[in-house]
């Protein structure tokens, strides 16, 4: 019998969907697999997509998928959506726009819930993005609701990293400029068939120009374009300027294999071990009983939560 | 991180009708209920069913038929789960199907038959009870 | 303003209900009220009582009036059911065309007076028997229609200059209407001579009712096509039957039904306007299709209010003069969605106050469902079951004895004025959203039943709302009942069908047709002569979608949920 890693090297779907399945549901074992997969990553090119709730990204992908499926490419989705806080539950509803590649042997469209990783979303789908590089995928893109920091995070361990931004949008912009404007290899003003995109585009411009310095020293200078995803206008230029980027990155970084980045291996190892000892710690005091303690002591005021953090974690590190 | 496994569920309409209030209503009830849901959207053919249930890994798959084709469908998809060697996804239906009609379905791997004025909580008991998240 | 009731009155009113509030504090207070909320099915919470003063500012002429004047609150004709009743139009199709045949010859015997016909589901969606999304579908829910053949088939018999046929069928009805006219050009008949309705509503399909074919802005494109060659070759037809049934059925509330059902009609005149076609010449054929529900009142109410709205748009915003623009006509079913599977002996009941609502309400025509409908396809008997009820109150009820009975009902009155307020709040909304082509690629209408439908299963589910038989006075047994069976060959049959019209007829002349067709589309010609043509060259339905398909592209569900 074949192994779980070595089954989906071999692109065998049950296989791929079950184990991102235990990635996601935080199974140990998948370690282990993950482990043996690594040789077989590093392959693909991945493309991160985020922006507000109901700017088109879905829309967007599918018709990427369509354009890359043209260029004889094979693709993998992840599709993170967000987990209700009410309930616990969640409508994944991005496969629906998707939903017409399904029987494309060539695409594999799996949808996420961000539920309250432990690990964090960032650790669980970058495993899952490991997961479909090794069974091939020459693309894999990665939506997500540009909402939270980890939403973020999960987009911007992308090679190109894009925000979709819709007309008329006017103070979201700045709040864009905030937080990710500065992750945003390629901006996407979509629904380009409604009114004020202009505005759109050079309100984008001024905030972007802004950095002029640093592109004048050779650094990457993120395009602007327009999209209609609904009517599938856009999506090559689009495609074109990820070549580009793409192009870019072999040149500066040398390889579009991370694998050989000391920087973002630095940077990913970093938050592998992160989320790791998070997990690991959280585990033991949560399963010792010692966290659930704790938080009573702080609440009826014996102690304070800075003191309670040191007795709690210092412990479990000398262990 | 042991978390406890989340049920995933797919809710689907088979075949060209459609009358989608139901499923749409049910995709809601089970996310409520706390259940991870993935809708299918209109006019699926049983094959796209089948592969999208495979891709995201679902512990069941709830169909949806109001216009009578639920006797070619519903085996449909049974059938092409089998072929998958995915027997272990629980399929089960919903919508104006005839008593005569529930029991073949049953009789061939359907495992439960939901008809109109089926109380929403007493369908996510029904799965609580009848689907375990692997 | 001469306002029906005078300041006098109200200061007497004002007293009376203090002092009758009083008593009932008193009653209320040694046993509280039956239930914490009186609300409609819609969730509109009901007062205790009306009088004048909850109809204030109603002026009597100018607000409810004469039936057959405008506003026309009462009705859109003078006499009413005092002259004529209305039609009693029940829906069929079952099988192949000739079952379907058999049972409409049955239906004009028993006294019906219009032919209405269901479709199968391959057929409403523009697909042949062949196709392999067809699959199991086949005469599932309606007649398949893929050839002329199958049109001539289904007609065979029935004097169609004499009698008038409804047609249930959205995006490819163009198409099938191309048939029904080539069909009876084809025995000799004037395309002038035959009447009928195609029902042709593309905006509720991508609101509610979700059978869709190409995108919202070539939909609608079409439409008017359809309208534009009505109004110059096919007089007596109705091109557009406006539907808020569907809207209904997907759990929209009343005020919704209304809101959005005349939104689509003033998005289909904008568009025939823009044509170049004057209101006038088009507008009174305009019918419309309204869902009949379980709350009595709320729903005559709607009916009323329904037909002052659409006066009010005609002559108002669209500046219409002839008065047969502004009449709202239209057609009922009742709900669909109210009838249960339990108990279901109960859905005739049902059905019953439902239709009485919809003649009180000053329908044209009426289909009562089957008790069975919510099961399978209904059997002979239970459409005649069906057909009686229509006939009980049409002849022995005395309902239909009187015009508009309800009127001057402070509650009627009062929720008739409440409903059109709301119902033109969004259409207000829907108007700020740059009309109902925006709204629905918006998805608003679709995010606010959805919203609704939610709502009140949930009511249901906390038994806030009740459905006998359901979740309140439930039994274990089930009464059986009699199950219509649709014969599983029927679709192989069907499809030897289509081969043999394949195998026999000119394929050349059939490209050429369709070559034709697709240039119409591309560019600005009418599609309805090149249709015509191709059907009767024996193209089939899918042929024709096909090329609508290709030149629009395919619409697909955007899975609000
Ligand atoms: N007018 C117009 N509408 C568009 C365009 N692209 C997408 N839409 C519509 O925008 C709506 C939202 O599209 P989605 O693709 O679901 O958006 P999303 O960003 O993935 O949404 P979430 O995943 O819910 O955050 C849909 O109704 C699309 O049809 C466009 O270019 N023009
Ligand atoms: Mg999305």
């Amino acid at each position: 019998m074949a192994s779980v890693a070595e089954k989906v090297v071999a692109g065998d779907v049950r296989a791929v969907a079950r184990l991102i399945r235990d990635i996601d549901d935080g199974m140990p074992e998948v370690r282990e697999v993950l482990k043996e997969l690594y040789p077989h990553t590093g392959k693909a090119y991945v493309i991160g997509i985020t922006g507000a709730p109901g700017v088109g990204k879905s829309t967007l992908v599918d018709q990427i998928i369509a354009h890359l499926r043209k260029r004889d490419k094979t693709v993998g989705v992840l599709a993170v959506d967000p987990t209700s806080p009410f309930s616990g539950g969640a409508i994944l509803g991005d496969r629906v726009r998707m939903q017409r590649h399904s029987m494309d042997p060539g695409v594999f469209i799996r949808s996420m819930a961000t539920r309250g990783h432990f690990g964090g979303l960032t650790q669980s789908t970058r495993s899952a993005i490991d997961v479909l590089d090794a069974m091939g995928k020459d693309y894999i893109l990665v939506e997500t609701v540009g909402v939270g920091q980890d939403e973020v995070d999960v987009v911007r361990s992308a090679h190109t990293t894009v925000i979709v931004v819709i007309p008329g949008m006017g103070d979201d912009i700045q709040a864009i400029k905030a937080g990710i404007l500065e992750v945003g290899d390629i901006f996407l003003i979509n629904q380009a068939d409604r009114e004020g995109s202009d505005k759109t585009l050079s309100d984008l411009r001024l905030m972007i120009e802004m950095d002029q310095k640093k592109y004048d020293q050779g650094g990457w200078k993120p395009p602007i374009l327009k999209v209609q995803a609904v009517f599938d206008k856009g999506v090559d230029e689009f495609l074109e300027a990820v070549d580009r980027h793409a192009a870019y990155l072999a040149e500066t970084t040398g390889s579009l294999n991370f694998r050989g980045s000391r920087d973002k291996v630095r940077q990913e190892l970093g938050e592998m071990i992160k989320a790791r000892l998070i997990e690991e710690v959280l585990i033991r005091l949560t399963e010792s009983g010692e966290f659930d303690r704790a938080i009573d002591s702080i609440v009826k005021g014996k102690v304070d939560p800075y003191t309670a953090c040191e007795e709690l974690v210092l412990p479990v590190l000398a262990r | 991180m042991k978390q406890k496994r989340r049920v995933r569920v797919m809710v689907a309409k088979p075949g060209l009708d459609g009358h989608d209030r139901g499923a749409r209503i049910i995709a809601r009830a089970y996310r409520d209920a706390g259940f991870e849901v993935v809708y299918t959207g209109l006019h699926q053919t049983p094959e796209e069913i089948v592969e999208a249930a495979i891709q995201e890994d679902v512990d069941m798959i709830g169909l949806s038929s109001l216009a009578g084709a639920h006797r070619y469908l519903f085996p449909a998809v049974v059938q092409l789960l089998h072929e998958r060697g995915a027997d272990d996804i629980v399929v089960c239906g919903g919508g104006i199907i005839p008593e005569d009609d529930i029991k073949r379905l049953k009789a061939i791997g359907v495992r439960e038959v939901f008809t109109p004025g089926t109380p929403l909580d007493q369908i996510v008991r029904w799965v609580e009870q009848n689907v375990t998240p692997r | 303003m001469p306002l029906t009731f005078n300041d006098k009155i109200f200061d007497d009113i004002k007293k009376g209900r203090e002092k009758w509030e009083k008593e009932l504090e008193k009653v209320f207070a040694a046993r509280p009220e039956r239930l914490p909320r009186f609300s409609t099915v819609s969730d509109r919470e009901i007062g205790q009582l009306y009088t004048p003063a909850d109809i204030k500012a109603q002026d009597f002429m100018r607000d409810i009036g004469f039936p057959g004047e405008y506003p026309f609150t009462r009705g859109v004709q003078p006499s009413m059911y005092r002259g004529r009743l209305w039609t009693m139009r029940m829906f069929a199709g079952l099988g192949s065309a000739s079952d379907t045949n058999k049972r409409f010859h049955l239906l004009v015997n028993q006294g019906q007076t219009g032919l209405s016909t269901a479709f199968d589901m391959p057929t409403l969606m523009g697909y042949d028997t062949d196709s392999p999304k067809a699959r199991g579908e086949c005469g599932k829910c309606g007649v398949a229609i893929d050839t002329i053949e199958d049109m001539e088939d289904l007609f065979e018999g029935l004097p169609i200059d004499k009698i008038t046929t409804s047609m249930t069928i959205n995006p490819p009805a163009s198409v099938i209407w191309a048939m029904y006219i080539a069909m009876a050009e084809k025995r000799g008949i004037d395309r002038k001579a035959i009447g009928g309705t195609i029902q042709n509503d593309m905006l509720k399909e991508f609101i509610a009712q979700k059978t869709f074919m190409c995108p919202p802005v070539p939909s609608v494109r079409i439409i008017t096509d359809t309208v534009e060659f009505g109004t110059k070759e096919v007089p007596r037809w109705n091109t557009i039957s406006i539907s808020g049934y569907h809207i209904r059925e997907a759990g929209s509330t009343a005020v919704q039904e209304l809101a959005f059902t005349l939104g689509d009609g003033i998005a289909y005149t904008e568009e025939a306007i823009k044509r170049g076609l004057d209101v006038d010449d088009f507008a009174p054929r305009f019918s419309f299709f309204f869902n009949s529900h379980l709350d009595f009142f709320e729903e005559i109410a709607k009916f009323r209010a329904a037909r002052r709205m659409w006066g009010k748009i005609m002559k108002d915003r669209f500046k219409a003069k002839d008065p047969r623009s502004w009449w709202l006509r239209f057609h009922t079913q009742t709900a669909g969605c109210s009838l249960t599977a339990q108990q279901p002996y109960n859905n005739v009941v049902r059905t019953a106050l439902q239709a009485l609502a919809a003649v009180m309400g000053g329908t044209q025509s009426l289909h009562t469902n089957s008790l069975d409908e919510v099961l399978a396809i209904p059997t002979e008997e239970a459409a005649t079951i069906a057909l009686r009820t229509q006939q009980i109150i049409a002849e022995e009820s005395g309902v239909a004895n009187m015009i508009d009975p309800l009127g001057g009902s402070y509650f009627v009155e009062a929720l008739t004025n409440r409903m059109e307020e709301e119902a033109f709040e969004i259409i207000e909304k829907i108007d700020n959203m740059g009309g109902m082509l925006s709204a629905i690629e918006k998805n608003y209408p679709q995010q606010e039943i959805a919203d609704a439908a939610y709502r009140y299963q949930k009511q249901i589910d906390e038994k806030e709302k009740i459905v006998v038989g359901v979740n309140k006075y439930v039994t274990e047994e089930d009464i059986p009942v009699e199950i219509m069976e649709i014969d599983e060959e029927l679709e192989s049959l069907q499809i030897k069908k289509i081969h043999r019209v394949k195998n026999e007829r000119d394929n050349r002349r059939v490209e050429a047709c369709l070559e034709r067709v697709g240039e119409a589309c591309s560019g600005d010609t009418n599609v309805m002569e090149a249709l015509i043509d191709a059907v009767k060259a024996h193209a089939t339905l899918q042929e024709v979608c096909d090329v609508y398909r290709k030149v629009y592209g395919a619409y697909r569900d955007p899975g609000i949920y």
